[in-house]
């Protein structure tokens, strides 16, 4: 791409936008998984008696419900990100395409 | 049962990736080994079901023959994969026979430790998606140093590249391999050396003939038969407690020989920061393996990367919660039966066919015969689809990165291209078949936890520095890329896993006390990029950061990207 286009693209309040959302969305999403994976591994290292206290009156322990839940979590935060990319993002993207691309 | 348990001596080193080893993390890193096995009586229902997976799968190489014409074609399937056959393709990618047969087997003999494993196999894919996949579609082309070097210096990083994505490969490809060979004793009663023949020469006619295309399709068609394979173990096994989990642990708990212990954490995380690292390792690797980057230039735009990630994470989440019901099945199924399936009908000498065979019993109690030929064919047919993609990265790597752009400039036609990475090809196929065969007897247990340390500090910082930080340039790229590779290397080779077990050192000699060098040399190698940039005051230093504005804009927007088609 030629920088002189490169360099009114980078100035356009939506393409400001678009980078500042996306940005501010992907660090905010990586840190939660990063809190639920590395808050459940800490948990395993240091405070073993809590994930295998049982729960419900039977041999069920919070570690199972927690640990599914990691996995849940993960997946459901990647469809968050994507979910508002696919509509807001890439509305905004196109915007700013239709704009200087003819 | 077509496993004749009469004709089996089992060897006890089977049991390494499960069974509960003097140090307890050894199994945490051996996850993805199948240890030494022994050759069971021949299982003719198997054989037959993957000679059915391998016609079909020629078949459409021979569909995809007809389609792959340019290099194009050839690296990425001329970007015509849409996000959710990418997000299968990917899965399959990941959920190796290692993935399926070892962590089911770790929940067999360790219940909770199982999942502890299985967790951080998945979290690195929702970093992926938020920080690089829609990226990568937008600056790359076929290999992920064309994101990599994208405003920098050709020859410099794409070498870097080349040696971080071969490096990775090799030590991938070889537990893959060595891995094959095991399994082809185990289910389907045939020699090793088979097994590397026929691995080798299969996947180079996929790779060969349908490039990205049959590669990709052939991982689709994997990825399917094993999660529907898996679906099916679990729902067997829920349906026995009438869908209760508690039912299905009570029963657990009652049968195992660890009682209660199977419900906590136990062993398998010795110290807080050995977990720590090989977290790092598994979350930041899956964001430096070239076969898992080189599947995002198949789509045609960013949406689709990202849908493909997504996908690809429901996948792989659901496939570990799977073969959790799986592992848990294994013991409530297989411990009341122990004449069956234990050694000599004694539990206390494990599994016949060793510890990571809980799955394959399983399918065969709760499907027959039939279907355990069938799981059978699928956990060998995983390892055939797994190193065709690693091969069709390793060639992509040799030809666009090393020959056309270094050696030759970026003055190459398509045609000379395509021709070398076919080349490269069939010197791949014919390195892992003599890798496989010398590596047969090794303990190659730390492989693929080293394949994935060195992409997490070697092809990861790297990837994400020139992407996101302006003021990164080549030599700080490149040294610190460097950096990494190197203190992975040296750091694996003084843990325990390679001291003590490869290198057969006195037990407690390793001088480095960690599982994993991940939580060192990822952070080495972010600095020494960080510092090596900054300090770097040469013009082309200056060219590399004048590079990032333009750079920005084409992988926050795409304008300017490949096109899904012709590229």
């Amino acid at each position: 791409m030629e920088s002189d286009l490169a360099l009114r693209i980078s100035q356009h309040p939506k393409y400001r936008e678009l980078k500042a959302k996306r940005t501010n969305l992907g660090w905010w999403l990586t840190l939660a998984g990063m809190v639920s994976y590395y808050g459940f591994i800490l948990l395993v290292a240091f405070d073993k008696p809590l994930l295998a206290q049982k729960i419900g009156g039977g041999v069920t322990t919070l570690g199972m419900p927690i640990g599914v839940a990691v996995i849940v979590f993960t997946i459901i935060i990647t469809w968050v990100y994507i979910r508002r990319a696919n509509s807001e993002f890439d509305s905004l993207t196109e915007q700013i395409v239709r704009e200087f691309v003819k | 049962m077509s496993i004749d348990k009469q004709t089996l001596g089992v060897l006890a080193k089977v049991l390494a990736v499960c069974a509960v080893t003097a140090v307890g993390v050894g199994a945490y890193a051996a996850g993805a080994d199948l240890g030494q096995a022994t050759k069971q009586a021949t299982n003719w229902v198997a054989i037959g079901m993957f000679g059915v997976f391998v016609a079909a799968t020629l078949f459409i190489t021979k569909w995809a023959a007809a389609k792959t014409k340019s290099a194009s074609d050839f690296y990425t399937a001329g970007g015509g994969i849409t996000g959710f056959q990418n997000g299968l393709a990917i899965a399959g990618d990941y959920m190796s026979a290692a993935s399926f047969l070892g962590i089911s087997g770790l929940v067999f003999a360790n219940g909770f430790d199982g999942l502890i494993f299985s967790i951080g196999w998945l979290v690195g894919w929702p970093v992926i998606t938020f920080l690089m996949a829609e990226r990568l579609r937008n600056l790359g082309k076929f290999t992920f140093a064309d994101v990599a070097g994208y405003r920098f210096s050709q020859t410099p990083i794409r070498i870097f590249a080349a040696s971080g994505s071969l490096v990775v490969v090799a030590f991938y490809m070889i537990a893959q391999m060595v891995g094959a060979g095991q399994l082809i004793k185990l289910l389907f009663g045939m020699d090793y050396l088979y097994a590397e023949i026929l691995v080798g020469s299969i996947m180079m006619v996929y790779v060969l003939f349908g490039g990205m295309t049959a590669t990709t399709w052939v991982q689709i068609i994997k990825a399917c038969m094993l999660l529907g394979g898996a679906t099916f173990m679990a729902l067997m096994v829920l349906i026995q407690f009438g869908f209760s989990p508690e039912a299905m642990f009570t029963k657990a708990v009652e049968v195992h020989s660890k009682k209660d212990a199977i419900m906590g954490p136990g062993a398998l995380i010795k110290d807080p920061i050995s977990a720590i690292s090989v977290g790092m390792a598994l979350m930041f690797g899956t964001a430096g393996l070239p076969h898992i980057l080189m599947r995002f230039f198949t789509v045609p735009n960013a949406k689709e990367a990202r849908k493909s990630v997504g996908w690809a994470t429901t996948w792989i989440g659901y496939f570990y919660i799977l073969t959790f019901i799986i592992g848990f099945g294994a013991i409530t199924n297989l411990i009341p039966n122990p004449l069956n399936y234990f050694v000599d009908g004694d539990i206390s000498k494990g599994l016949v066919g060793g510890g990571n065979m809980a799955a394959v019993h399983l399918a065969g109690a709760v499907g027959g015969n039939w279907f355990l030929g069938f799981i059978s064919a699928v956990a060998f047919a995983t390892i055939l689809a797994v190193v065709a993609g690693l091969t069709l990265s390793g060639a992509s790597a040799v030809s666009h990165d090393l020959y056309a752009s270094v050696w030759r400039h970026g003055r190459v036609d398509q045609a000379q291209e395509l021709r070398v990475s076919k080349i490269t090809t069939v010197c791949l196929g014919v390195v892992a078949v003599v890798l496989g065969i010398a590596f047969e007897k090794e303990n190659v247990a730390y492989m693929v936890m080293l394949a994935f340390v060195i992409a997490a500090s070697a092809n990861f910082p790297v990837l994400f520095m020139s992407v996101l930080w302006k003021g990164c340039t080549t030599k700080g790229a490149v040294t610190g890329g460097f950096v990494g590779l190197v203190t992975a290397v040296t750091l694996t080779i003084g843990s325990a896993s390679v001291w003590e077990a490869v290198m057969h050192n006195p037990a407690g000699s390793a001088w480095f006390p960690y599982n994993s060098a991940a939580i060192f040399s990822i952070p080495a190698a972010f600095i020494t990029i960080w510092l090596v940039s900054l300090l770097d005051r040469s013009a082309r230093g200056n060219e590399d950061r004048a590079g990032f504005p333009a750079q920005q804009v084409r992988s926050e927007t795409g304008i300017g990207a490949a096109g899904a088609s012709g590229h």
